[in-house]
C-alpha cells in the first residue's frame, strides 16, 4: 500500500474551511487514546479537558486571560509566516516586552497617574519590536537564518529576566524570593468585569489587533505586499516591493504584538516580574497561527482553543490525576494534525493498494514500469 | 589528573552531544530535507534512554533504545514532510514541540531518580600516557561513537556511490528522480539516520553528561546543532571543529562561574584584575554565551552570500511531489 498525491488545479474551498476542525477532531481522538494508555477513562479525561473549563463563569474569565497573549502573538506571527519570515522567537520578544514595560513603574515608583499604563503598553510593544529587529536586520542585511537567531534570543531573554529579578530588580521585602516588587495599582491592566472574574482588557486588545491586521492583510497594499513576497519574492521584486523592507516590517509588527502580550500578562494576570512569566505562550502561538490558517479572524477562534488546552490540562490534573505535562503533548499533536490536514487543501490523496485495483488515471504500462515502491 | 586534562575531558563530554546531533542533521540536510525537530528528537532519545537504563540497569540498552526512539520519532516528521509534503519548517517545529511535551509526560516518573551511568572505557597502558592518555584512550564510549560516526559519514558521503546518490537527491530532486533514483525512499532513510543520531545525542545527555532526567534538559542544544550544520557549510569535519568550539565555550563559562576568586590570590596582579573583572559579570550573562556565540557565528558565516549559496544543498527544504 502506498500513498500518492496529485495536485489539485485549485485549492479546495471545502478543505480550507474544514481542515482545522478535522485536525481538532483528530487531536481529541488521539487524546482519548493517550488517556486510555495512561489507564484513565477517556470520556472523563476529555470531559475534564474540553468541557469542564467552560462550565463556570470564573473559568471563562481565565480562558480569556490565557487566550489574550496567544491571539496577540499569533496575529503578528501570521504576518511573518505569510511573508515566509520564520520568527520563532516570540517567547523572547514577549519576555523583553514585559521587561521594558515593567521598567517604568519599577524605576519611577512615585510616578502614579493615568498615563502610566498607556506608557507601559507602548514601551512593552517597543521592547518586543526592538528585540525582533535583531533577527530581522541580520536576515535583511547578512542573510542570516532567522529561525536560529530568533530562537537563540529566546534563551538570552529568559536569562536577562532571570538576572533582573534575582539582581537589580529584586524586591528587598520578598525575603530571598527572586521576584520584582508588585506593580502599583495605576500600572495594572484593569479587569473587564471585576464582579465575576479576573479577565482584563488584554482580550479586547487582542481582538482589536486581530481585526486591524485582518484589515491590513485583506484590504491594503501593505497586506498585498506581504502576501506576494511570501508566495514569490521574485514576483514581488518585479512589482517593486522590497524583500528587506517586508522582513523588517513583519518582524517589527510581530515583535511589537508579542511585547504587548508580555507586558499585558505581567501587568494584568501576574502583577509583577518573576523568573517564569509564560507557560510557553510564544511557542503555543505558532500552533495558534497555523490552526487559524494564518487568518487573523481564524486566529481569534484558534487562540481560545489553545487557551482551553491550558485550562484543560489543569482541570485534568485535579479531576482525574494525569500530569499537566499532557498539555504540551496535546498542543504538539494538534500542530501535526493541522499540517497533515492542510495537505488536503492542495492535494488529492489516493491510497493505492498493491492489489489489481489500479487507479484509472495511470496506464498499466506506467504502473508496471514504476514497480512496487 | 591535572587541571588542563580535566578541562579538556569535560570539553569533549560537552561537545559530543552537539557533534552527534549535528552530524545526523548534516546527512538529513545533504539529502535536501530540513528537519528542525532535532531538539524534540534529542529529548525523546534522552527520556527513553534514561527510562530503559533505569528499568533494565543496563546503560548500553539505554543507548540503543535512545537511538531507536529518535529514529522512530523522526518517522512522524518523515511521514508528514515527505509523504504528505507539508511545510518542512513548520513540521520540524511541530516535532520539537511534540517532543518537548511527550518527553515531559513520559519522564514525569523519572524526575529526581538517580540514573545509570555509562562508564568510561580505560585501555590499559595507553590511557596512562600523560596528558593525552585519558583524553584519547580513557573516555566514555559515546565519545568514540561520535568520532566514528563523523568519520563514517565523511567516508559515506564523499567516497561511496550511495553517498553520491544521497547528495544528488539533495542538490536536485527532480534530476535525481528523472534518473530513476527513489528520492523519497532515500530521504526517509536520511531522516531516520538523523533521528537515530539525535536520539544518541539525547542518550549521551541523560546517561553520560548528567545521569539524570530533567524536563527540557537539552536546553537548546538541538538548535545549536542545527546552527553548527550551517556554520560547517554542510561539511562533516567542520561540524567536528564547530562542536568542539561550542563545547569549549560551554565549559569555559561553567568554569568561570565555578571558580572562586580566593583560589586565584597568588596570580600576578594584572591577571588577577582580569579574573576579578570577569567574575563580576553576572552568571546569567555567562550562561547566555553559547547562544550569543551561535548568533555571531551564523552572522559571520552567512555574510558571504555567494559562498553560502554554493554550499547549501540546492533542494534544501523544497517540497517534492514525484510527477506521474
Amino acid at each position: 500500500m502506498r500513498i500518492e498525491l496529485s495536485k489539485r488545479p485549485q485549492q479546495s474551498k471545502l478543505f480550507s474551511a474544514l481542515s482545522p476542525f478535522l485536525a481538532f477532531s483528530l487531536m481529541v481522538l488521539a487524546g482519548a487514546i493517550i488517556f486510555a494508555a495512561l489507564g484513565k477513562n477517556p470520556v472523563d479525561g476529555l470531559y475534564a479537558y474540553f468541557i469542564e473549563p467552560l462550565r463556570e463563569v470564573w473559568s471563562l474569565h481565565e480562558l480569556a486571560i490565557k487566550a489574550a497573549p496567544l491571539i496577540l502573538i499569533a496575529v503578528g506571527l501570521s504576518v511573518c509566516f505569510m511573508s515566509s519570515n520564520w520568527n520563532i522567537g516570540a517567547e523572547g520578544q514577549f519576555t523583553i516586552g514585559a521587561i521594558f514595560g515593567a521598567a517604568i513603574p519599577l524605576y519611577f515608583p512615585d510616578f502614579q497617574n493615568a498615563t502610566v499604563l498607556p506608557l507601559m503598553l507602548i514601551f512593552g510593544a517597543l521592547g518586543g519590536a526592538l528585540y525582533a529587529a535583531i533577527p530581522a536586520i541580520l536576515k535583511a542585511r547578512f542573510n542570516t537564518n532567522e529561525i536560529l537567531t530568533s530562537l537563540m534570543l529566546v534563551y538570552v531573554a529568559q536569562l536577562v529576566l532571570d538576572w533582573l529579578v534575582r539582581g537589580p530588580w529584586r524586591d528587598p521585602a520578598a525575603m530571598s524570593f527572586p521576584q520584582a516588587p508588585r506593580l502599583h495599582s495605576w500600572a495594572v491592566v484593569p479587569e473587564l468585569f471585576p464582579m465575576s472574574g479576573r479577565a482584563n482588557w488584554g482580550i479586547v486588545f487582542a481582538i482589536l489587533a486581530a481585526i486591524a491586521v485582518w484589515f491590513m492583510l485583506a484590504r491594503t497594499l501593505k497586506g498585498f505586499e506581504v502576501k506576494v513576497i511570501g508566495q514569490s519574492p521574485r514576483a514581488g521584486r518585479f512589482g517593486g516591493f522590497s524583500t528587506a523592507r517586508t522582513i523588517i516590517f513583519a518582524f517589527l509588527l510581530s515583535g511589537a504584538l508579542a511585547g504587548l502580550a508580555g507586558i499585558v500578562e505581567v501587568s494584568g494576570a501576574i502583577g509583577r516580574l518573576q523568573p517564569q512569566i509564560s507557560p510557553g505562550y510564544g511557542f503555543a502561538a505558532i500552533i495558534v497561527a497555523f490552526l487559524g490558517r494564518l487568518n487573523p479572524l481564524g486566529i481569534v477562534a484558534a487562540g481560545f482553543v489553545l487557551a482551553l488546552s491550558y485550562l484543560g490540562g489543569e482541570a485534568a490534573q485535579i479531576e482525574i490525576g494525569v500530569t499537566d505535562k499532557t498539555v504540551r503533548a496535546f498542543q504538539g499533536m494538534l500542530l501535526f494534525f493541522v499540517l497533515a490536514c492542510d495537505t488536503l487543501i492542495h492535494y488529492q490523496i489516493r491510497i493505492i493498494r498493491p492489489v489489481a485495483s489500479a487507479p484509472p488515471a495511470a496506464t498499466p504500462a506506467v504502473e508496471a514500469a514504476r514497480g512496487n515502491d | 589528573m591535572g587541571m588542563t586534562e580535566a578541562i579538556l575531558l569535560t570539553i569533549a563530554t560537552a561537545a559530543t552531544p552537539l557533534l552527534l546531533a549535528a552530524i545526523g542533521e548534516l546527512v538529513v540536510e545533504r539529502s535536501g530535507v530540513l528537519n528542525l525537530g532535532v531538539e524534540g528528537m534529542m529529548l525523546m532519545g534522552a527520556v527513553v534512554a534514561f527510562g530503559t537504563a533505569l528499568t533494565t540497569g543496563n546503560a548500553w540498552l539505554g543507548i540503543a533504545a535512545g537511538a531507536i526512539a529518535g529514529a522512530v520519532f523522526s518517522l512522524l516528521f518523515g511521514f508528514l514532510a515527505l509523504t504528505l509534503v507539508t511545510n518542512q519548517v513548520a513540521t520540524g517545529l511541530a516535532l520539537t514541540l511534540l517532543g518537548i511535551g511527550l518527553s515531559g509526560m513520559i519522564g514525569e516518573a523519572f524526575v529526581g531518580q538517580p540514573g545509570v551511568k555509562l562508564g568510561a572505557i580505560s585501555i590499559p597502558v595507553l590511557s596512562d600516557i600523560p596528558l593525552v592518555g585519558r583524553l584519547l584512550f580513557g573516555q566514555d564510549p559515546m565519545f568514540y561513537i561520535s568520532l566514528a560516526l563523523t568519520g563514517g559519514v565523511m567516508w559515506f558521503l564523499f567516497r561511496t556511490r550511495a553517498g553520491l546518490t544521497l547528495r544528488s537527491v539533495g542538490d536536485s530532486h527532480s534530476s535525481a528522480h528523472a534518473l530513476g533514483i527513489k528520492v523519497i525512499a532515500i530521504r526517509y532513510m536520511a531522516v531516520m539516520f538523523g533521528g537515530a543520531c539525535a536520539g544518541l545525542a539525547g542518550a549521551q545527555l541523560s546517561l553520560v553528561y548528567t545521569t539524570q532526567w530533567i524536563e527540557n534538559m537539552t536546553a537548546g542544544r538541538g538548535w545549536i546543532a542545527l546552527a553548527l550544520v550551517v556554520f560547517a557549510s554542510w561539511r562533516p569535519w567542520r561540524v567536528l571543529a564547530g562542536a568542539y568550539l561550542f563545547g569549549a565555550i560551554t565549559i569555559a563559562q561553567l568554569h568561570i562561574q565555578a571558580t572562586n576568586l580566593r583560589d586565584l590570590a597568588d596570580w600576578p596582579a594584572p591577571l588577577f584584575w582580569i579574573a576579578e573583572a570577569v567574575k563580576s559579570i553576572p552568571s546569567q550573562f555567562l550562561s547566555s554565551l553559547p547562544y550569543l556565540a551561535t548568533i555571531v557565528v551564523l552572522v559571520l558565516i552567512s555574510r558571504n552570500r555567494r559562498l553560502t549559496m554554493m554550499n547549501t544543498p540546492a533542494s534544501l527544504g523544497r517540497p517534492f511531489v514525484p510527477d506521474r
